[in-house]
């Protein structure tokens, strides 16, 4: 299949736009939900049910005054917050949204592919570019010259560095199930499009959580730890770092930083839901006729990525965060061991079952 | 431990190790999460400030009001008592004698000329309210403003007085009923 320039822009262009959108409304959703959890009502003065909240942020954002501390590095220092933000979009670039859209069934004349790039080690560049992750936090962390915002960016690598070892084994049991090609991720969620156990009325149904609920455990944990979100929040603590990595930023560029949070979320649970949770397969889709079904695929697939990041803030509003040794024992003495060991288990499975 | 203990709501803790499932976290992180969830559902505690309001306790002390009688006479006549029972000497006054011709202003011969309550001093007790023998002053349910100057704080008779023509709530003390149309009784206001 040649590859369609134009067909490549304008996914791009939306990709960006949907995943800015849902961040900026991840903003809204996030203090409405706290409220909730705390029995109250949360933002309603801007808009009906306070629906234009994100953009009084924004714009508040944007007119505070923009602070450079006098001994920061200027340079890094403005950095910093970009490169976060531009690795945190750069990752939805190997998403497959659903299956290729039959333009022929609205009078086009070609297949639109629904996803920005199909790599083959499409799983790889997700955690090559999440990794580069760190560095914005690292350099801004830096180049703020205040103990406090190093102790926070120390802490954001150091915790990185540790669960992204546990992920990447947790991966390895999934890339092990796929078989050939398995690092892109298209084939992964193709490769959940049949029946569950084999069974084929469960047909759509056949996720990898199914097979692999101790994988999807440390992913998800570890998935918690690189979104820096609670009970793995150290780099921020606004307890006993008083913002973390973030303190000396204002304006815009805090902005940044605190937006591309929400952005890695977004990203992460579509990674979630098409590595473990099947990604635009559901039951019942395939009797739809292909057009409709690619379009239900993304509703299903944006669905599923709803559930996740609403799960990343109830566990964020449950539980109080870990103290650094436990967060260092947890990753090394017990997610680091449970990985492999799902990976020898997957090994035998598949050896005994030949699935 | 020794025997000696005040009360026999003591605890001893002792530091436990943990079992293999308390180990495990996520059984009492699924619990917490069930907990939250049913919170998610409850019926929200907010009260929306400005649009509504709760009422008041029936015992709120706030602004004080210097109550007219049903002619509208001025019911204080000087004696000084609240003055003598105010804790915080918060109250001065001047007394005067009534003249001809002012029997429908003041309810008997001596009143109060001038009339002072520095709210800033003022603890907003009540006492002033229990001493009164002519049923003069009372403490509303107003809240007493705020103000940018200090002399703003002083209250005199105009700020203090029940406005003429209105009748006093019975429970609240607060003037609400105007040539028997409802009135809107407001602290006057003066920010600057």
């Amino acid at each position: 299949m040649e590859i369609i320039l134009s067909d490549k822009l304008i996914l791009a262009t939306i990709v960006f736009a949907i995943s800015l959108g849902v961040a900026a409304y991840a903003t809204w959703a996030e203090r409405k939900l706290a409220a909730f959890f705390q029995d109250r009502i949360g933002p309603n003065r801007a808009g009906i049910f306070g629906l234009l909240q994100p953009i009084a942020d924004g714009v508040k954002l944007f007119m505070k005054e923009e602070i450079i501390p006098a001994n920061s590095d200027k340079f890094l220092f403005i950095v910093g917050p970009s490169l976060f933000m531009l690795t945190a979009l750069m990752t939805s670039a190997v998403i497959p949204w659903s299956t290729p859209l039959d333009l022929s069934y609205v009078g086009g004349n070609h297949m639109f592919d629904m996803q920005v790039a199909d790599i083959n080690i499409g799983i790889l560049y997700v955690f090559a570019v999440v990794s580069i992750g760190v560095y914005g936090i690292m350099i801004g962390g830096w180049a703020s010259n205040n103990k406090y915002s190093l102790m926070g960016a120390i802490r954001a690598s150091s915790q990185m560095i540790s669960y992204e070892l546990a992920m990447g084994l947790a991966i390895i049991a999934i890339i092990m199930l796929t078989g050939h090609n398995g690092m892109s991720i298209k084939n992964i969620v193709s490769a959940q499009s049949g029946g569950l156990y084999g069974i084929d009325t469960l047909k759509g149904l056949d996720w990898n959580i199914f097979y692999q609920p101790l994988g999807f455990l440390i992913f998800l944990i570890c998935a918690f730890a690189e979104c820096n979100r609670t009970p793995f929040d150290l780099p921020e603590c606004e307890a006993e770092l008083g913002g973390g990595f973030h303190i000396e930023y204002s304006s815009m560029k805090l902005g940044l930083f605190l937006f591309a949070e929400y952005v890695n979320m977004f990203v992460s649970s579509a990674v979630i839901a098409s590595l473990y949770f099947g990604g635009y397969n559901f039951p019942g889709l395939s009797y739809l006729p292909e057009f409709w079904q690619s379009i239900a695929g993304v509703g299903v697939f944006l669905g599923k990525i709803f559930f996740f990041i609403f799960l990343f803030m109830w566990v964020r509003w449950t539980i109080p965060r870990f103290r650094y040794d436990q967060l260092m024992n947890l990753g090394w003495k017990v997610l680091l061991p449970l990985a492999i060991l799902n990976i020898v288990l997957t090994g035998g499975f598949m050896l005994f079952f030949s699935k | 431990m020794s025997a000696l203990s005040l009360t026999n709501r003591k605890k001893v803790l002792e530091k436990k190790e943990l079992t293999f499932m308390e180990s495990l976290y996520l059984p009492a992180i699924f619990g917490g999460m069930l907990i939250t969830l049913k919170h998610l559902f409850k019926k929200k505690i907010t009260v929306q400030y400005p649009e509504e309001k709760k009422a008041f306790s029936k015992v709120f002390r706030g602004q004080h009001i210097l109550k007219r009688d049903e002619q509208g006479r001025e019911n204080c006549t000087a004696c000084g008592l609240c003055a003598v029972s105010c804790p915080a000497e918060a109250i001065t006054m001047v007394a005067a004698e009534r003249k001809k011709g002012e029997e429908h202003l003041y309810k008997e011969e001596k009143y109060a000329a001038v009339y002072e309550i520095n709210m800033l001093r003022c603890i907003f007790c009540g006492l002033c309210e229990e001493a009164c023998p002519k049923d003069a002053i009372y403490l509303t349910e107003q809240i007493a403003a705020a103000n940018y100057h200090r002399d703003q704080f002083i209250f005199g008779k105009d700020k203090l007085v029940q406005p003429l023509g209105t009748s006093a709530h019975p429970k609240t003390y607060m003037p609400y009923v105007k040539d028997g149309k409802p009135y809107e009784y407001k602290t006057p206001v003066n920010l600057q």
